[in-house]
């Protein structure tokens, strides 16, 4: 009986995922024998060449000279038994000896699992079956189906500096999300710390077991500590397990097909959580101020001119920032917190300036760190910088806890004002309308002024009618007049 | 061959000229007296299956039956030689490329492949070889071995008046570990304690691919010389002089006198492992120069030379290597990967609760998915 084996491309260096095909030493129809050189390939670490694995007859090539081709990916195959009688090619397909066909030291490996088979099979059926068809694909005889299995059994290992292949990790489904940690419930396996980092969490009077460990095999990194520490008051805030998956996915269709069923977690759960806790704890008083603000927008001009400036996008967005940095130093009592637990009120001494901003994941609150600090061009640039950040999805929950007090933008949507809702953990909140050419009486005139809307929302608990509204009318004096700011400045 | 420095030929004791001529050496051609045309033709024998084994473990290599392969291609002499030289009771400390070394162990070297095969971390059981396993960490075993040699010393196991009775170490290495700290201070620990154990230095001229005339400016036996330690150089691709200067320095360790550094000078035929490309570092020259001196083709010369090399014996060797080559092919297409939590059976020699508790986990971890797989 003929029979086909095929040889896949291995991992001819440590973690390599591909190779090219440089020159084939053998030509369809040769005779060739066990370790006699197939063919010269280049990997990203040398140029190598393949012994041949069988005695046989090579009855196909399946990659052309300069051909990049993924480690695991079938490229020859010889019928080690030519003198056999010739039978349809399908036979090949259902050859009964995986073990033997399999082509590379990974699949053999991947295929044979009796022990995860044989403990998994105890409580679920589907191990045996996706156990046994793994080796199956080993003897497919069509490029294009091997190829892909092949590529999917992969380790994802990948040379320094080359990156992973996306897709190229497979994972296999859990069945339970919990698993308590090792040494059972109740009993606290020690965390994994270097000593210095311990002596920093006891010192911070941080529990080691509630920081979330980065490190490599679960190792709590001082970066963890420090995170966690400055995470504290916005913990409502920060990150849950699962953040990193798109929350309208693994939605449901119910069954009359007239609703689509989704579990509630990531960036929505987070919101829903955070507006539930604000709204209804902190009593909110929002306020209105309607501002002229074309000296504002002259300013912007003029600072989009500035060389200075060039290498960051000013908006009015960023006036505003600047304008409530200035009140809140009028107005320190604002950028303050409620403590329920302990009766008391926690001001701040710096500002987290929040920028509420709508993603593609949902609505977050990134915040810029000690705003109160930096110079208006230096404000320019975080705000980019957290703009893009935010956009791309790639915020990291430091940078969203801590906050103490918030812009929302609801002019970029073209929406004159708002009552927004306090970032939990805060006192005030800053809704931006739209700015809009209208009618105004500028000296004594009706002109054509740049005019906006400003709503002041706070936590009447802490902040009263009459501090809201100076602040809210110190924000609107330098929208309105911004040589104000040096003033006060 | 430079002048001076690390790669020079100076000092270098060879009884076997590369052309395959027997020369005499003051010293050592004692230590090579006893050696019979029988033993000389075992030595041939032996470099041939180890070069066999060698070749079709980087073939099984390249078609992806092994992770990883390093050669001992070209340093068979040096192997073979030392190692006929030890005894049952001698204690031998690899690095990683001493497959000659693990043959004249009696360790079947198909079994070394579960190494590289990712199956196993050692493949077999140290005391019943007298060797010990792999050491994947550059020269850290150095520091093992000087220990265990001390601790023959105060056994009483060594210096007893009694030659047969008397024991030593054998520790390989290569140049690229002289660079090392432990190297160093396992040197200076042998030394002031008098511990009997031959530091075999294999310099086969590269550390990967760094050239040992960046790892030293004189030659590396003179590291011996540093700490008040006899060291000898020898013509690693010359098996006679290998086994002499050996013969010589374990009898020196065995009988109380302290320990020696050998320096074999060879040449590593090979890349430093099957994911290094040697191209990139050295010439072609260098490589057919070093290919001249072959340490298996030049003692063969001048077993034919002496008329003691007769083709029946050729034949069969050749036939027990094809038969090595075939029986390690079959050896390592028929493993099969091991129940994952074998992984924790051989951390402590005795129970732990730590590692129970992790197995315990791991077990849970490893049933809470919904499909099998590889790990």
């Amino acid at each position: 009986m003929p029979k086909f084996e095929q040889f896949a491309m291995p991992d001819a260096g440590e973690g390599l995922t591909e190779a090219d095909i440089v020159t084939w030493r053998v030509a369809v129809g040769d005779t060739v024998e066990i370790n006699q050189p197939l063919v010269e390939i280049e990997t990203a670490k040398s140029l190598v060449e393949l012994p041949c694995p069988y005695d046989g007859v090579v009855t196909k090539l399946l990659a052309a000279e300069g051909d990049t081709v993924e480690v695991g990916v079938f490229i020859v195959e010889v019928d080690v038994d030519p003198d056999g009688e010739a039978q349809p090619e399908e036979a090949s397909e259902q050859s009964p000896e995986p073990v033997q066909s399999a082509p590379s030291g990974r699949e053999d490996l991947s295929s044979d699992s009796s022990a995860a088979s044989a403990s998994a099979s105890s409580s679920g059926s589907t191990s045996a079956t996706s156990t046994s068809s793994t080796p199956s694909s080993t003897g497919s005889s069509t490029y294009g189906s091997g190829a892909a299995s092949a590529a999917d059994e992969g380790s994802g290992a990948v040379l320094v500096g080359y990156g992973v292949k996306p897709g190229s990790a497979k994972r296999r489904a859990r069945k339970a999300d919990s698993l308590e940690p090792i040494g059972g419930e109740g009993e606290e396996y020690p965390v994994l710390a270097k000593p210095p980092v311990r002596k920093l969490a006891r010192e911070l009077g941080i529990d080691l077991n509630s920081v979330t460990p980065s490190g490599p095999g679960g190792i709590v990194t001082r970066g963890d500590v420090e995170q966690h520490a400055k995470a504290t008051s916005a913990k409502a805030l920060a990150t849950y397990p699962g953040d990193d998956q798109p929350w309208l996915e693994s939605g449901t269709v119910s069954e009359d097909g007239r609703s689509t069923r989704v579990p509630v977690k990531s960036v929505r759960k987070r919101t829903a959580e955070a507006m539930v806790i604000s709204a209804f704890t902190a009593p909110h008083v929002t306020e209105f101020l309607t501002v002229d603000v074309t000296e504002t927008m002259n300013l912007v001009s003029r600072l989009k001119a500035d060389r200075d400036f060039a290498d960051v996008r000013v908006t009015p967005l960023l006036i505003v920032a600047k304008a409530l940095l200035l009140a809140v130093r009028r107005h320190p009592e604002v950028n303050a917190s409620w403590d329920e637990a302990n009766q008391e009120i926690v001001y701040k001494h710096y500002v987290n300036l929040g920028i509420a901003a709508q993603t593609p994941r949902g609505l977050v609150v990134p915040n810029i760190k000690h705003a109160h600090r930096l110079s208006l061009h230096n404000l320019a640039v975080e705000l980019q910088d957290l703009t893009a950040e935010a956009r791309a999805g790639k915020l990291s929950p430091a940078s969203m806890g801590d906050g103490t007090i918030t812009i929302t933008n609801v002019g970029a949507l073209g929406i004159d004002t708002g009552t927004p809702i306090l970032n939990p953990g805060e006192a005030a909140i800053l809704a931006f309308g739209a700015i809009r050419q209208q009618p105004w009486v500028h000296e004594g005139e009706i002109q054509i002024r740049w005019v906006t809307q400003l709503a002041l929302s706070f936590d009447h608990r802490l902040v009263d009618g009459g501090l809201g509204a100076r602040l809210l009318a110190d924000v609107g004096r330098v929208m309105n007049d911004p040589a104000q700011g040096l003033v006060w400045a | 061959m430079d002048a001076q420095g690390p790669l020079s030929d100076e000092g270098l004791v060879q009884l076997l000229t590369h052309t395959g001529e027997r020369v005499e050496h003051d010293t050592y051609s004692a230590y090579a007296a006893d050696l019979t045309a029988d033993d000389l033709r075992a030595f041939w024998r032996d470099m041939t299956l180890v070069r066999a084994f060698d070749d079709e473990a980087t073939s099984l290599q390249r078609q992806g039956e092994l992770g990883l392969w390093v050669q001992s291609w070209g340093q068979e002499a040096a192997q073979i030689g030392s190692g006929h030289v030890l005894r049952g009771d001698d204690f031998a400390f690899p690095s990683y490329r001493e497959h000659g070394v693990a043959f004249t162990r009696d360790v079947d070297l198909p079994s070394i492949l579960k190494i590289f095969r990712g199956l196993e971390h050692g493949a077999w059981v140290p005391s019943e070889h007298n060797f010990h396993l792999y050491t994947l960490v550059i020269g850290a075993h150095t520091l093992h071995a000087t220990g265990y040699a001390m601790g023959l010393d105060r056994d009483g196991l060594t210096g007893t008046g009694d030659p047969d009775r008397d024991s030593a170490v054998i520790c390989y290495f290569g140049d690229g570990a002289t660079s090392q700290g432990d190297v160093a201070e396992a040197l200076t620990f042998a030394s002031v304690n008098n511990a009997p154990v031959v530091f075999f230095c294999q310099n086969n001229q590269f550390a990967i691919s760094e050239s040992t005339t960046r790892q030293s400016k004189v030659a590396l036996a003179d590291r011996g010389k540093g700490v008040g330690i006899p060291s000898v150089r020898v013509d690693g691709n010359d098996v006679i002089a290998s086994y002499a200067v050996t013969q010589w320095a374990m009898q020196h360790a065995r009988s109380g006198q302290g320990p020696v550094f050998v320096e074999a000078f060879t040449y590593r035929m090979g890349a430093h492992t099957t994911s290094d490309d040697p191209t990139r570092y050295r010439s072609k020259a260098d490589e057919e120069y070093w290919a001249e001196r072959d340490p298996i083709s030049r003692l063969r010369t001048h077993l034919e030379a002496i008329g003691e090399l007769s083709e029946e014996y050729q034949a069969e060797v050749a036939a027990a290597a094809k038969a090595l080559a075939a029986r390690t092919r079959e050896a390592v297409r028929s493993w099969v990967r091991p129940p994952v939590l074998d992984m924790f059976d051989h951390v402590y020699a005795e129970p732990h609760a730590t590692v129970e508790a992790e197995r315990a986990w791991f077990e849970r971890y490893d049933n809470s998915f919904t499909e099998a797989g590889a790990h």
